[in-house]
């Protein structure tokens, strides 16, 4: 065991950095008070974006710090750098919308920051105490910030689920970790790999058991069905700007670290989980997609797309290949960046400076505004999958790996669903463009909204000139998420090592 | 005489979590029971570290309940925190009033 030195922390530094400067932004805030709260957004920015820098000065080789708790690597990367585009997409989102709402406090980007903090340590955790230690920094966080506009009832409401809710999962996963703890006598995710072909009978009941506990417990914090119950209520009682962020950086984080677990420890276990995965995935395409139809508020059916996305997402993971990692991975990232563009247009639904929650609310939006109403159509397309747009990719790399591993069944589910899902995308279409115009809008002033959206339809629109790099990227990046060549004691990692040879 | 083995400390600490998971699914009153019921859930947990590391003679399950003993500190003063914020703005904590968000 080696000692704490500056130099054997250097892979925690983007961390570190974060912790210090957010502990030091929480004292300004506390300092300066509410007013202070627009530069404070700009501050936690600057703290992403630099944080965000600093993890291109460590090298990419797969480097394990804090006596095995922590690893960066390719994978990490990747992910760490997907997690800060979407919390410096919601940080701009949030700024404006705090203002417009009378909501404008400083804990607000103080908390996003702790979560984001929370987010980064999942994505690296290596040991099953840091994973439990991460994921609760992150889920406590986002519970406050849920029930973030105290004096509304919805508000508190959605907390208050969202916080049931996610203490429940939290409790099953931690069981699940004791049961694990239980039947292998380690924790860290090398060790149980190395110790889980020895397993047989009773021993390998009583950890697949634990695994099951604890894949529960993380289909929750990624809302699959069947336990997705608090996806619609949260999304629709929490503020806006807090729903952005939901639906942006922590599934990404909660798919990272779920593609690290399944990957890493659990990977001679595949045709074990692989089940469940698939299970998960069936249930959240089809839950999300039928349940999507009934829905006439924009955020709660913006929860069922989010619901059935991650169905789409988990096709990849139940292939249980580099390759479909790589596609969850991928799926994930478009997903963010367009959730983050069809936000930022919810956001511009205000009349009389209220905020609009109806779909209805957008009849007639292109004679009113016909260029917000074109970009909305745009994204509504790329989300529900249709050719030349960043959405369709998403979804045909995801079908790609599933034909690829032999999933058939899965892949034509998948499309079919697509297909009801994009109903209820068209119809938003055919509400903006068919029904009788109402009221203008008020009109927009927020720079921050606009580029954001701005850039969300750039990338969809343009995502077709080079689609494969981003794929190329993730492919890399899921390589490095088996344990097993890390470890001496078992050979069998030699697949994961060639492909990363070859893909040099 | 009778000894108590590792395998009653785990029937124990699953019975815990069963009793906890049923509370917060089967209560249909108050929302400080469930609260309750997650404590229970995590002392559950808690039994079973401790159990684990005492048989297996590994440290790392009594530090990992120490983690989780600061954690549930945490989780409960959130979720307090968020139930009095409740009770303000909907003045009462009663299960069936937690029902403004439906669809």
């Amino acid at each position: 065991m080696t000692g704490l030195t500056f130099v054997s922390l250097y892979p925690v530094w983007p961390e570190l950095f974060m912790v210090i400067s957010t502990l030091m932004l929480l004292v300004i805030g506390v300092i300066k008070g509410n007013e202070f709260t627009s530069l404070l957004f700009k501050l936690c920015f600057g703290v992403v974006a630099i944080s965000a820098i600093m993890m291109f000065g460590v090298p990419t080789e797969k480097i394990y710090a804090l006596n095995d708790m922590f690893v960066l690597g390719r994978f990490a990367m990747f992910s760490k750098l997907a997690i800060a585009v979407a919390v410096g997409i919601s940080l701009i989102l949030s700024s404006r919308y705090l203002r417009e709402e009378a909501l404008n406090r400083f804990e607000y980007p103080i908390l996003m920051m702790f979560a984001t903090l929370g987010m980064f340590m999942m994505v690296s955790a290596s040991h099953l105490l840091s994973f439990y230690i991460a994921l609760e920094l992150q889920s406590l966080s986002l519970y406050v910030l849920a029930a973030f506009r105290r004096r509304s009832v919805t508000s508190s409401e959605a907390g208050l689920k969202y916080f049931i809710l996610g203490a429940l999962s939290s409790g099953l996963i931690l069981f699940g970790i004791s049961l694990i703890y239980g039947f292998t006598g380690v924790l860290g995710y090398s060790d149980i790999a190395s110790v889980v072909p020895g397993l047989e009978g009773d021993r390998l009941t009583g950890f697949l058991f634990g695994v099951m506990f604890v894949l529960s417990g993380l289909a929750f914090k990624v809302s699959a069905v069947p336990f997705h119950m608090w996806t619609p209520d949260v999304y629709e009682g929490a503020p806006t700007s807090v729903t952005a962020f939901f639906a942006m950086a922590p599934k990404l984080a909660a798919f990272a670290m779920l593609i690290r677990f399944l990957g890493g420890p659990l990977e001679n276990l595949a045709d074990q989980w692989q089940v469940v995965i698939i299970f998960l995935s069936v249930m959240s395409m089809a839950w999300g997609a039928f349940a999507g139809l009934a829905q006439t508020r924009i955020k709660r059916l913006l929860a069922y797309s989010s619901i059935s996305n991650v169905g789409f997402a988990l096709i990849g993971v139940a292939a249980a290949t580099a390759e479909g990692y790589a596609a969850a991975m991928f799926y994930m990232v478009i997903y963010m960046i367009t959730t983050a563009g069809i936000f930022a247009f919810v956001m511009f639904m205000r009349r009389d400076g209220r905020a609009l929650k109806e779909i209805s609310d957008l009849s007639g939006l292109s004679k009113t505004h016909p260029l917000m109403a074109y970009g909305f159509a745009v994204l509504m397309f790329s989300i529900s999958g249709i050719p030349p747009l960043a959405g369709f990719f998403g979804k045909f790399f995801v079908f790609e790996v599933a034909v690829a591993e032999g999933m058939y069944a899965l892949a034509v589910f998948g499309v079919l669903t697509s297909v009801v899902a994009a109903f209820y995308y068209l119809r938003i279409i055919k509400v903006m463009f068919f029904d009788e115009e109402e009221d203008a809008f008020d009109q927009p002033h927020s720079i921050g909204r606009k580029s954001v959206a701005v850039l969300a339809l750039a990338f969809s629109v343009l995502f077709i000139l080079s689609p494969l790099k981003l794929l190329e990227t993730a492919r890399q990046a899921t390589q490095v998420v088996y344990v097993s060549q890390d470890t001496p004691s078992t050979s069998d990692g030699g697949n994961a090592y060639e492909l990363e040879n070859t893909s040099r | 005489m009778f000894e108590i083995t590792l395998i009653h400390y785990l029937f124990l600490a699953s019975a815990l979590f069963t009793l906890g998971v049923m509370g917060i699914f089967i209560n249909r009153k108050n929302v400080i029971v469930i609260l309750m019921s997650i404590e229970l859930i995590l002392l559950s947990v808690n039994i079973n570290f401790v159990a684990f590391s005492a048989y297996l003679n590994d440290l790392s399950g009594q530090v990992f309940s120490l983690f989780i003993l600061t954690v549930a500190a945490a989780e409960a003063a959130i979720g307090l925190a968020i139930l009095v914020s409740f009770f303000r703005s909907r003045g009462s904590i009663a299960i069936e009033d937690i029902s403004s968000l439906k669809g």
